[in-house]
């Protein structure tokens, strides 16, 4: 669906976005997990052919992003929730969608009926006659998801849909994207929300400025060595500790009444661990495995690159 | 360049425009204070004094009637402003950008939408202005001066010229000022060369021969394919969405 290849931005002295190679597959939910600044709603900007790039090249549906032809027929391909929705706040709900149906040539019938299918879907319905002007944060974001929407696209590109929204909202747009793609929607978004992407992306992309990796999230965090192994126990005391550290491992600590201790292979060491300590008099409430999040495999592959 | 398009973004935009009633009462007074004003203005000075001289009447209309020439400049300012500044502070040109449209496409839709409500006031206040004239001078000059070739080539050639140079010139302090007032402002600057030959002409200097508003004529055109070119290097893409402030 999406073909980009060594693609660039250069600003005046600012290069925005630097080599950039990746692809996105139909039917993908892909993000782009970037801190601020690294480029993310310059390469959306550039896909959906509003700004030029300084280099390389990307093709929608196998058409050149740098061909003005093209470009007319792959705006007409896609959906665009950018960073700021840009809603007309003086029109009503329906009048702002009803405008870029037209704009996106999709005819009346198709267009009334698209309309009510997609303000419904957003739960806008009975809101349609209001101006968008009196809508709350997470309903402008809705009704922004739902303008993207309304030339029936393949694919969606949303730059951070669920930024400043209240957790509730986030919620609700989050399981809209994923309402989405079950309709088949190819989904490109940008977020700068760890917990986000690792929730709802299939792929992952960790810009900044530079491509860094490109992976699952399953992948990205198992790429980041070191698991936990969890021990909980009713209490702890000297004798465990002692019992512990007899077995040497490599690092622990401990938070309030578990121990976290390094383990390279839990199958093998986690049954010694807990011999050890039950044999030490102490009550073993839980075992548990903590792998490394995408967090700590974000900061990880970031701090990497430096 | 497909005008459906245009249209499409003119008609959403006097849609906006409807809905801001600043916009609607100051073009209704402008009509109001210069197509019945005026005439009251003839009309008291002949019930005062029986003054009026009928060989001078016609110098004072033509310079009257040159008032839809500035009001023409006038009107397009606060909705060409509105339009794009308007779009600027909600930021709803990248998602406008983002659809099948070309950035000529849009450009021309919003001057369409600046220029039909004021080109629509100034024919009805005209209308309104000649048929009051015709009235008060009826009998002092003998005939109706309304409608003549003055008014003509007024309301035909420099009321549509005039209202394409102050939209080419809004477009340009659009995409570089985010508000409306300055903006406004700004623009009105471009009134003065034409509120100077108004007070030329009042003041006798010179004449507004139908000639004489012929020669304006072609300045102004001279001015609006300069205006729209530069409106049209201003108004593209990638200039909108990263150098405009
Ligand atoms: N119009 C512009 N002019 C100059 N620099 C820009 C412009 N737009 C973005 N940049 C720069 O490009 C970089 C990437 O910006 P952006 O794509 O907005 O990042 P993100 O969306 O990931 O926060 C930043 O350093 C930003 O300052
Ligand atoms: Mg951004």
């Amino acid at each position: 669906m999406i073909e980009v290849n060594n693609l660039s931005k250069v600003f005046g002295r600012v290069t925005a976005v630097d080599n950039v190679s990746f692809n996105v597959a139909k039917g993908e939910i892909f993000g782009f997990l970037g801190p601020n600044g690294a480029g993310k709603t310059t390469t959306i900007r550039m896909l959906c052919c509003l700004i030029s790039k300084s280099g390389g090249e990307a093709r929608i549906a196998g058409l050149n992003t740098s061909d003005a032809a093209d470009s007319l027929q792959i705006r007409k391909l896609i959906g665009l929730v950018p960073d700021n929705v840009g809603l007309y706040e003086e029109l009503s709900a329906s009048d702002n969608l009803d405008f870029y149906g037209k704009l996106y040539e999709c005819p009346a019938d198709r267009r009334k009926e698209n309309i009510e299918t997609y303000l419904k879907m957003m739960g806008l319905w009975e809101k349609r006659d209001q101006p968008a002007g009196d809508f709350s944060k997470g309903m402008k974001q809705k009704l922004a998801l739902a303008r993207a929407l309304v030339h029936d696209p393949g694919l969606l590109f949303l730059d951070e849909p669920t930024a400043n929204l209240d957790p509730e909202a986030a919620r609700l747009v989050r399981n809209l994207i994923l309402e989405l793609k079950q309709q088949g929607k190819t989904i490109f978004l940008n977020t700068h929300d760890l917990d986000e992407a690792q929730r709802i992306c299939d792929r992952i992309g960790i810009l900044s400025t530079k491509l860094l990796a490109i992976n699952t999230p399953e992948e990205l965090t198992s790429s980041v060595p070191g698991g936990k192994t969890v021990i909980q126990l009713e209490r702890i005391d000297e004798a465990m500790l002692n019992a512990l550290k007899k077995l040497k491992p490599p690092n622990f600590s401990i938070e309030e009444n578990r121990f976290l201790i390094d383990v390279a292979d839990p199958q093998k060491e986690n049954p010694e661990y807990v011999r050890a300590l039950v044999a030490a008099g102490g009550n073993v409430q839980f075992v548990t495995r903590s792998n490394p999040d995408l967090e700590e495999a974000y900061l990880k592959i970031v701090r990497d690159n430096r | 360049m497909r005008l459906s398009k245009s249209w499409t973004v003119a008609a959403k935009d006097l849609r906006i425009f409807k809905k801001k009633k600043v916009i609607v009462y100051s073009i209704v007074f402008f009509q109001i204070i210069v197509s019945v004003g005026l005439p009251l203005i003839i009309k008291v000075a002949e019930s005062r004094s029986n003054s009026v001289r009928a060989a001078a009447l016609p110098q004072v209309l033509d310079s009257f009637s040159f008032w839809y020439v500035i009001g023409s400049s006038i009107l397009p300012l606060s909705l060409a402003s509105y339009s794009l500044i308007g779009e600027k502070v909600q930021k709803s040109l990248e998602p406008l950008l983002a659809t099948p449209t070309t950035d000529e496409e849009i450009l021309a839709g919003k001057s369409i939408a600046a220029a039909l409500p004021g080109l629509a006031a100034t024919y009805l206040g005209a209308t309104l202005f000649m048929v009051l004239m015709d009235r008060i001078t009826h009998a002092k000059l003998g005939y109706l001066y309304y409608p003549n070739w003055n008014m003509a080539v007024i309301l035909l050639v420099l009321t549509p010229l005039t209202i394409i140079y102050s939209i080419g010139v809004n477009i340009l302090i659009s995409s570089r000022s985010n508000d409306v007032r300055s903006a406004q402002q700004l623009g009105a600057l471009m009134v003065l060369p034409l509120g100077l030959i108004y007070v030329l002409s009042e003041t006798r200097v010179i004449s507004l021969s139908v000639t004489n508003l012929l020669i304006i004529a072609a300045i102004l055109a001279a001015a609006d394919v300069a205006a729209f070119i530069l409106a049209k290097a201003a108004f593209q893409r990638e200039e909108i969405l990263t150098r405009w402030k």
